[in-house]
């Protein structure tokens, strides 16, 4: 086929648009206010260990709770016959539709001290809990926002583990933990490094979350490198340092996670 | 069936996209006959646009009936208002920093416009074009922060101080001095400003310094007291005040007396105190950016913010005093004299403006703000380093441990 | 299915729609706060007709994902069909690496990326027009460089564009190679085959490249945050900026109407490709 360099637009773009941007990034994480080059900002990183160890704990806890609820989901929608299905996916992918920032503003109207749980735990004579502006609520706020993000890949993997797989998995005389164990678990694993990697990355990277549900005091990454761009702190040099830590400790944990995946048709997978 | 609904959606989008923006534009009602329709006639059909960035909530929208400003002023003059918000002052700094989008008018408070005016980024208004500039009563004028007067209109003054619940503080004493936010009998019940210029102002009230920082030293003695203050904390917020406070979600939180009588309109149970050490006075004022070149539409602008009219409008909406003459004297006696609205003079004895306090103070301040927040615990500095150190040589090993693998079964 | 499964489900749909429906309740609460009902009104759907702030989000949101998932749509086939042809191992996957980095990459990194970009890209700009502009060659200064509609619209099909060329490349490599030539060895031109036999091929995932990226552009939030100005917000950035202090009850009775014409939608869509299944089984007789 002579189509090869119908590609060419694309790849002109994603140079500027992509790898110009990055490179960027770095310059200026690496270079002073006047421009001379400088491992200052880099260093000066160092000083939010607390900001990062917050971010990546939150946010791994989220994954983690993602995972646990959305894969027992996953498997149980794909059981479902073709039109519940169809159905089914199409109520997951719903609540996206709806600007994630309202939603998370109507979380911060239930779980306020005289918001909407409170109240109803009210009449039952219980409360009021403190729930809002705790780390709880940043990791709810996460999991809420982020879940579809697991269930997908997951019950979209688990489509293709056909009924008499399990059977004769049973036939074979597997009890159903062994079953779980040797049959399901791993033929769903692309589907758990997808929706991990779908979940952690946004959530470790957030900064309205912390924000919204956070009341300030849980900073995150992504609080940290906003204020620096938009906000009161204003120091982009800092900013870029920040944002060139976070990119490169993203992409490392990302390629670690494929190694997991022992595939060799990936097309160029990262590293 | 994506194709179906594709069709469906782009429909959807064609509709959308035809809605003509202006849909249902009424007049406003705005009084044109004290108007000098000749000053603002001048620039009618040009299809000119001026672009306005000013605090959020801080201008009458015509909500609650109110005279909608910026309608108004595209209804006399033919000029677009294209108008966005910002938060904080530093915010809007950041932008303006940033470059990239241009503003024709911004409002700073007082310090916000030294800074900008020592480092170049506002230009002189031509003040002989706001001919309303008369209003302003002089003892807003040729203040500290631009004392030939050469930048800046106000627009609005106020000063900091305690906006309580009188359900929930009921002794007065409590709220009259800063200390309150620092007591524990009301742990979990206070919020705290979240900007660090008026964070470390009322810490520095507190503790009987100036206001304005002056050394390094003066600033690590109020960190150590905001680091104590977490505890009691419920939350930093800004604007987020209002629903909290509203919804009666806290006892206590320092903001700006012009929002207190909003809030106070909204919830009666709420009262606002000055406390006795002394707070910030400032003043809020209609200023140009350098990149504007849109200057003379920028001063109709102001002038007509200024007009009694308008300026009457602002002050009703957004509850924050007016430097102008004959707007205070429009406003009814009640409002005349509500205390939070027009404190009296020994109120605000101790209370002063701040000033821009130099590139690296406000830097330490930063930074040292940032700390407050962030660090409740302690992690060594090398943790990340260790951690992106243990991936590679996580990847080296996995692929070292594959390609044996693999040799060994070829 | 067991009861224990149908429960479990239902639990976690009710986790995921209860935000939702306080936000549609509030969106009928007379009272702009949202800590008080003060009874039930249409209120604020009438305020939002006369929002001009909220309409204009709006229009321009719509504008851009619609211009952005298009441009998309045309730049990702045009990669992928590129992409798929190319010979040299090691070139095609750095480009396929490259196409992941804006899906991998944090979005608050490439926002702050793309505004960096455009930034120092404007100051450029300046100084060459500043440096051309006193010489005889000043007609030849460039338009200023401002963020608004044209960075958004770039940096949406920025992030956009993977996500065709993810859907493409699937369908490509389904593809049969050999009935692209078998059209090319009864006559047609290469072009006519492409056209003719490649693109329905694909079409399946030119579609569902295009809606996500719609969908993606509709969303985003954080990367439009950073290269947006004042004349062009998307419906997300004004919504942000209102959350910060009060959001006006409009907006809510905006996501409810958006939310109850998407879920029309959806369900037609559900109903109709379920009885279009019906038709074509009994067409084909039950399976047995």
């Amino acid at each position: 086929m002579k189509f090869r360099f119908s590609s060419v637009p694309y790849i002109v773009w994603s140079a500027i648009f992509v790898v110009v941007p990055l490179i960027l990034v770095a310059v200026f994480g690496l270079s002073t206010t006047k421009g001379e080059f400088t491992f200052a900002n880099v260093a000066k990183v160092s000083d939010y260990t607390a900001v990062f160890v917050r971010s990546i704990w939150l946010s791994l806890v989220a994954t983690a709770i993602c995972l646990v609820i959305a894969y027992p989901l996953g498997f149980i929608m794909s059981r479902y016959d073709a039109n519940n299905q169809r159905l089914l996916v199409m109520l997951v992918m719903l609540p996206m539709w709806t600007n994630f920032l309202l939603r998370t503003y109507a979380w911060m109207t239930l779980l306020e001290n005289n918001g909407v749980i409170n109240s109803i735990l009210e009449v039952f004579g219980m409360g009021p809990f403190k729930m809002i502006y705790t780390q709880g609520a940043v990791v709810l706020g996460m999991v809420y926002n982020y879940l579809p993000f697991m269930v997908i890949p997951l019950y979209s993997i688990m489509t293709k583990i056909e009924p008499y797989t399990l059977e004769a998995a049973g036939d074979l005389g597997a009890n159903p933990w062994n079953t779980f164990t040797r049959v399901v678990l791993p033929l769903s694993v692309p589907g758990i490094t997808t929706g991990i990697t779908m979940v952690f990355v946004p959530s470790v990277s957030t900064f309205i979350i912390s924000r919204m549900l956070g009341g300030g005091s849980n900073m995150m990454v992504g609080d940290l490198i906003e204020t620096q761009f938009l906000g009161n702190a204003y120091n982009p040099n800092l900013g870029s340092a920040i944002s060139l830590v976070l990119m490169v400790f993203i992409l490392l944990v990302m390629s670690l996670m494929n190694q997991f995946e022992d595939n060799d048709d990936r097309g160029g997978m990262l590293i | 069936m994506k194709k179906r609904i594709l069709s469906l959606l782009s429909a959807l989008v064609m509709a959308a996209a035809l809605l003509p923006v202006t849909a249902l534009a009424a007049g406003t009602g705005i009084d044109t006959s004290v108007l000098d329709m000749n000053y603002y006639g001048r620039y009618k059909d040009k299809g000119y646009s001026i672009s306005v960035y000013n605090c959020g909530e801080y201008i009458s929208d015509g909500a609650d009936g109110g005279l909608d400003v910026n309608k108004a002023f595209e209804e006399v003059t033919g000029i677009r208002v294209i108008y966005s918000n910002y938060d904080t002052n530093e915010s809007m700094y950041a932008k303006l920093k940033t470059g990239g989008a241009v503003y024709d008018i911004v409002v700073p408070s007082d310090y916000m416009i030294s800074r900008m005016i020592a480092e170049g980024m506002l230009q002189k208004p031509d003040m002989s074009n706001i001919p309303n500039l008369k209003n302003i009563d002089e003892k807003y004028l040729y203040q500290s922060y631009d004392p030939t007067n050469e930048y800046s209109v106000p627009y609005t003054w106020g000063v900091l101080g305690l906006i309580y619940n009188t359900k929930m503080v009921e002794d007065e004493a409590v709220v009259a001095s800063w200390g309150a936010l620092w007591s524990e009998a009301y742990m979990d019940n206070i919020l705290m400003i979240n900007n660090s210029k008026d964070a470390f102002g009322i810490t520095f009230a507190y503790l009987g310094l100036p206001i304005n920082a002056e050394s390094t030293e003066q600033v690590d003695k109020a960190v150590v007291l905001l680091k104590e203050q977490k505890k009691v904390i419920q939350a930093y917020v800004a604007d987020e005040v209002f629903d909290k406070m509203i919804g009666g979600e806290a006892a206590m939180a320092p903001y700006y007396n012009g929002d207190a009588v909003t809030m106070i309109a909204d919830n009666p149970d709420l009262a606002f105190s000055i406390p006795v050490e002394g707070s910030n006075l400032f003043t809020d004022c209609l200023c140009i950016p350098k990149e504007s070149q849109k200057r003379e539409l920028a001063e109709m602008y102001i002038n007509f913010m200024l007009e009694p009219e308008v300026g009457l409008a602002n002050t009703e909406a957004i509850g924050y005093s007016t430097p102008n003459t004959k707007v205070y004297e429009l406003l009814d006696e009640e409002t005349k004299s509500d205390p939070t609205a027009y404190p009296d003079e020994e109120s605000l004895a101790h209370c002063g403006y701040y000033t821009y306090i130099g590139p690296e103070l406000s830097l330490y301040i930063d930074s040292k703000w940032a700390e407050v927040l962030t660090a409740d615990e302690k992690y060594s500095a090398m943790i990340m380093p260790m951690f992106l150190g243990a991936c590679v040589a996580g990847i080296i090993a996995l692929n070292i441990v594959r390609a044996t693998r693999r040799k060994r079964e070829e | 299915m067991k009861w224990y499964a149908k429960l479990y489900t239902r639990l976690i749909f009710i986790f995921l729609y209860l935000p939702i429906i306080v936000l549609i309740i509030f969106s009928f609460n007379e009272s702009k706060s949202r800590a008080h009902w003060a009874g039930f009104s249409f209120h604020w759907y009438r305020e939002l007709f006369h929002n001009e702030l909220i309409l204009s989000s709006l229009r321009n949101t719509l504008i851009i994902a619609l211009a952005s998932s298009v441009i998309a749509l045309v730049l990702g086939t045009m990669a992928a069909v590129g992409i798929y042809a190319m010979r040299r191992k090691w070139f095609k996957s750095l480009i396929m690496n490259i196409t992941y980095l804006p899906i991998l990459n944090p979005e608050i990194v490439t926002g702050v990326s793309m505004l960096l970009l455009f930034v120092s890209f404007g100051n450029g700009i300046q100084k060459f027009n500043s440096w051309i502009g006193g010489t005889a060659l000043s007609f030849l200064q460039l338009p200023e460089m401002q963020l608004g509609f044209v960075t958004l619209i770039i940096a949406h099909v920025t992030f956009c564009t993977p996500y065709v060329i993810l859907n493409v490349l699937p369908k490509l490599r389904q593809m049969d190679r050999f009935t692209f030539e078998a059209a090319q060895d009864l006559g047609c031109s290469p072009k006519l085959a492409f056209y003719k036999v490649v693109i329905p091929e694909i079409m399946p995932g030119m579609v569902s490249g295009f809606l996500m990226a719609f969908t993606y552009s509709l969303d985003d939030f954080v990367i439009s945050y950073f290269v947006s100005s004042a004349s062009s917000q998307t419906l997300p950035v004004t919504i942000f900026s209102m959350v910060r202090k009060r959001v006006s009850p409009e907006v809510n009775a905006l996501t409810a109407i958006i939310f109850v014409v998407v879920l029309v939608l959806l369900l037609f869509s559900n109903y109709y490709s379920a009885r279009k299944e019906k038709q074509m089984m009994r067409k084909e007789g039950p399976a047995v």
